[in-house]
């Protein structure tokens, strides 16, 4: 499992030359996630690759040459902190629900419910969410929706955003 | 400065002029029919009408190739630009830097299967270095001004403008500015290696005790052929080049031990597979070049020179990689050498050894081979006559199959950029374009294509386009009756099984085809006849020439590197080979 965090210009196009790089060698993306970033010129993208025998560094490299890409890291190879939202809909009660949950460490919150179903989200380690989707398998389950891994590194460094390079022709 | 008010149109063509651009290739259509007004209207750029678009992107790249400018060509929407995408596949895979604008519908007809609607940012996503779909007209200047520095700048490669019609609307004029600067965010160039690598570099190149200097056509497009002389010299050991690099360094020079890969000489693979260090220099391992990865340069140390750290590391993994432009990491390597007096006097032996090789089993080996083939032309032999007709100062563009690797072999390049030819892709058809943007990019120097039978027709339409523009081109067609290269793997690998290689029947009389657009045609059969042909077809100066050359249609293309095998297992004609 590769987490890649990458930033890049928030333009129509970039993000298809991003995963272009990886449908060309038949690897899938297991999840993605994207929005704009404190600077919204930039778009800051999570990816999970879990294709074994992927050839990472390569992919990384390539990525990098892209025009539109400003900055990428493979957190999994760095100290980070990954993080997803799942939000589910089941065919039980709220007590159910609770039941379902309890042995489970991740934020929750029922978001609607009636007699005959429940929709809460859950916020927690993305192996979590794999765990507790597995289990409600069992279970009668409507929907779910991810919002893909989310990743940053620990600490106080960030992923620079390279000064714009000025080239003058005189 | 008085303000210049110009409609999109216009600014794309007066941008180009500001870009030095004088001359591009094209063909019209109806989205890009504005634009075609506006080049009407001036005459800072010439416009070079094509017989398809397929060729105004090779015209566009042989001139690229032959100048190291960068090439334009322009192209409607839709099937226009569906056919140019052949061409920007083919600079792409050789890094050529090609700035391909595109007409595309008007913004409001996107998306709705509009007449003559292509996705073009998608569909040339996979081949280009990068491309713009312009949004407003305003921003054409920066946009063509971009897209010259991204295909020219670090490795190069093609850049698509798609240019939706009515951004060029002639009646919607706004100011025209052309930048002085550019912003770009976070783009990487390489320039200069790190000194500590520099210096670990050298220490292994002056330890080392059988080098080799490889260079492709990296070496080309940084310009980096002085200086790898230079350095050729400083080291006295053996240098080859790839298909892509012939002519970085010279053939005629001793040291000089020809291509390497596939169909490269006895001795280039024998080195490579000896060496125990390679240096590779813009040259990026390809699967041509090494064979079985997993067998290449088990002995050798390697250390590699390119302006794309992508290519560092991913066929073949190397003790020292230096991410920078091979011209300036050549001269601090230089620079070493000579303030350490490097004295090369021990590599004298191991350059025996190579020609030694050389003489063993050296190029007109496997000709000589030949059991008297009496007045039967060998495809060699037109080359090596081309050659001497030329004094070897021509350009050469060439196709794809055995005619491309018999001029590779036989046709030695002393200068870059002479030899043209489609080494990624692999494009038949590519060699009549490509020579008509070389010609146009030196109207006075003698520019020859060397092809196949089948190559040229794909292609050869724009005869039409010599005729009007009166280029003098001699096409040397190499005419064994058959898809050649192709045959020589049906006869190598399956058993001799001729599957869709042959049309003999169905041949045009090239003589006459020529004639008809107005050229001269000669057809030579035999070999007594050969040279004559060859000296009349290149003092014809105010002529196009097709030359039709009648050879041996059994004959291979040897060496052939063994399928899977090391650099040193090939075959050396139909009864040799250096392996069991
Ligand atoms: C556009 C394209 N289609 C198919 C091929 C595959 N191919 C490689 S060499 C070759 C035969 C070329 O025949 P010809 O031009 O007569 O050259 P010869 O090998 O006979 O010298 C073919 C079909 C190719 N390289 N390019
Ligand atoms: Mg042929």
């Amino acid at each position: 499992m590769n987490h890649i965090a990458l930033l890049m210009e928030n333009q129509p196009g970039a993000l298809s030359r991003v995963i272009g790089l990886f449908s060309q060698r038949g690897y899938n993306i297991d999840s993605l996630s994207v929005a704009p970033t404190q600077d919204e010129t930039l778009s800051r993208l999570t990816m999970t690759i879990a294709e074994e025998g992927a050839d990472i560094n390569q992919i990384l490299k390539q990525l990098y040459k892209l025009v539109d890409v400003v900055m990428v890291q493979n957190l999994s190879e760095a100290d980070a902190l990954t993080l997803e939202l799942a939000i589910i809909k089941l065919n039980k009660t709220k007590a159910d629900v609770d039941g379902l949950l309890k042995n489970y460490e991740f934020e929750r919150e029922i978001l609607d419910e009636k007699d005959n179903y429940t929709v809460f989200k859950v916020l927690g380690d993305t192996q979590e969410i794999e765990n507790l989707l597995s289990e409600l398998k069992k279970e009668e389950f409507l929907e779910v929706t991810r919002s893909g891994t989310l990743g940053m590194t620990k600490g106080n460094e960030s992923l620079a955003t390279n000064d714009q390079t000025k080239i003058s022709y005189d | 400065m008085a303000k210049v008010m110009t409609s999109g149109g216009e600014a794309l063509i007066r941008a180009l002029a500001d870009e030095n651009v004088d001359i591009i290739f094209g063909y019209p259509g109806g989205a890009a029919l504005h634009i075609y007004d506006a080049i009407y209207q001036q005459d800072r750029v010439q416009h070079i009408l094509v017989r398809h678009e397929q060729a105004a992107t090779h015209a566009a790249d042989g001139f690229a190739r032959a100048t190291g400018k960068p090439g334009v060509c322009l192209v409607t929407s839709g099937p226009g630009a569906t056919n140019a995408i052949t061409g920007i596949a083919t600079a792409y895979m050789d890094s050529i830097p090609l700035v391909v604008i595109s007409g595309q519908v008007p913004n409001h007809l996107i998306g709705t299967d509009a007449f003559q609607e292509t996705d073009m940012m998608g569909i040339s996503r996979p081949i280009v270095k990068h491309s713009f779909l312009v949004q407003k007209p305003e921003e054409i200047p920066v946009i063509v001004k971009k897209a010259f520095h991204i295909a020219t700048s670090g490795r190069p490669g093609p850049v698509v403008i798609d240019v939706p019609k009515n951004l060029t609307d002639p009646n919607e004029k706004f100011e025209y500015k052309f930048p002085s600067d550019l912003y770009l965010r976070s783009f990487a160039l390489y320039d200069e290696a790190e000194n500590s690598d520099v210096k670990k570099a050298v220490k292994l190149l002056t330890e080392s005790e059988r080098p080799v200097i490889y260079a492709g056509g990296g070496a080309i497009n940084s310009n980096a052929a002085e200086e790898i002389y230079e350095f050729g010299k400083l080291m006295g050991c053996p240098v080859t080049n790839t298909l892509m690099g012939l002519g970085v360094y010279p053939a005629s020079d001793e040291q000089f031990v020809g291509m390497l890969g596939m169909h490269g000489t006895y001795e280039a693979n024998m080195v490579m597979h000896e060496a125990d260090l390679i240096m590779a220099i813009g040259a990026r391992f390809d699967d041509r070049i090494t064979n079985n990865p997993n067998k290449f340069g088990l002995k050798a140390k390697k250390i590699h020179i390119d302006s794309d750290p992508s290519s560092i590391d991913k066929i073949i993994d190397v003790d020292i990689a230096m991410t920078g432009n091979a011209k300036k990491v050549i001269s601090q390597i230089n620079k070493e050498l000579k303030a350490m007096n490097f004295d090369n006097k021990k590599f004298g032996s191991w350059m025996k050894k190579a020609m030694q090789w050389r003489a063993e089993h050296g190029l007109n080996h496997s000709m000589l081979d030949q059991k008297n083939p009496g007045d039967i032309i060998l495809p060699q032999q037109v080359i090596q006559s081309a050659y001497k007709a030329t004094d070897g100062k021509a350009f050469v563009t060439s196709d794809v199959g055995q005619h491309q690797m018999f001029a590779a072999q036989y046709y030695h390049f002393n200068e870059p950029r002479k030899w043209i030819n489609s080494g990624g892709l692999g494009t038949m058809g590519f060699g009549l374009p490509a020579a008509m943007g070389v010609k146009f990019a030196f109207p006075d120097e003698t520019v020859a294509c060397i092809t196949g039978e089948g190559s040229i027709q794909m292609c050869i339409q724009e005869l039409s386009t010599c005729g009007q523009y009166g280029l003098p081109i001699k096409i040397i067609n190499l005419n064994n009756r058959a898809l050649g290269m192709v045959k020589q793997w049906q006869d190598m690998q399956y058993g001799g099984r001729y599957s869709s290689i042959s049309y003999e029947d169905s041949l045009p009389d090239f003589i006459k085809l020529a004639e008809s657009y107005g050229h001269v045609g000669m057809k030579v059969e035999k070999l007594s006849e050969l040279e004559a042909a060859m000296e009349e077809c290149f003092a014809l100066k105010d002529k196009l020439v097709f030359l039709d050359v009648y050879v041996d249609p059994d004959e291979h293309v040897y060496p052939m590197l063994k399928a899977g095998g090391d650099m040193s297992e090939m075959f050396l004609s139909k009864t040799e080979k250096t392996f069991e």
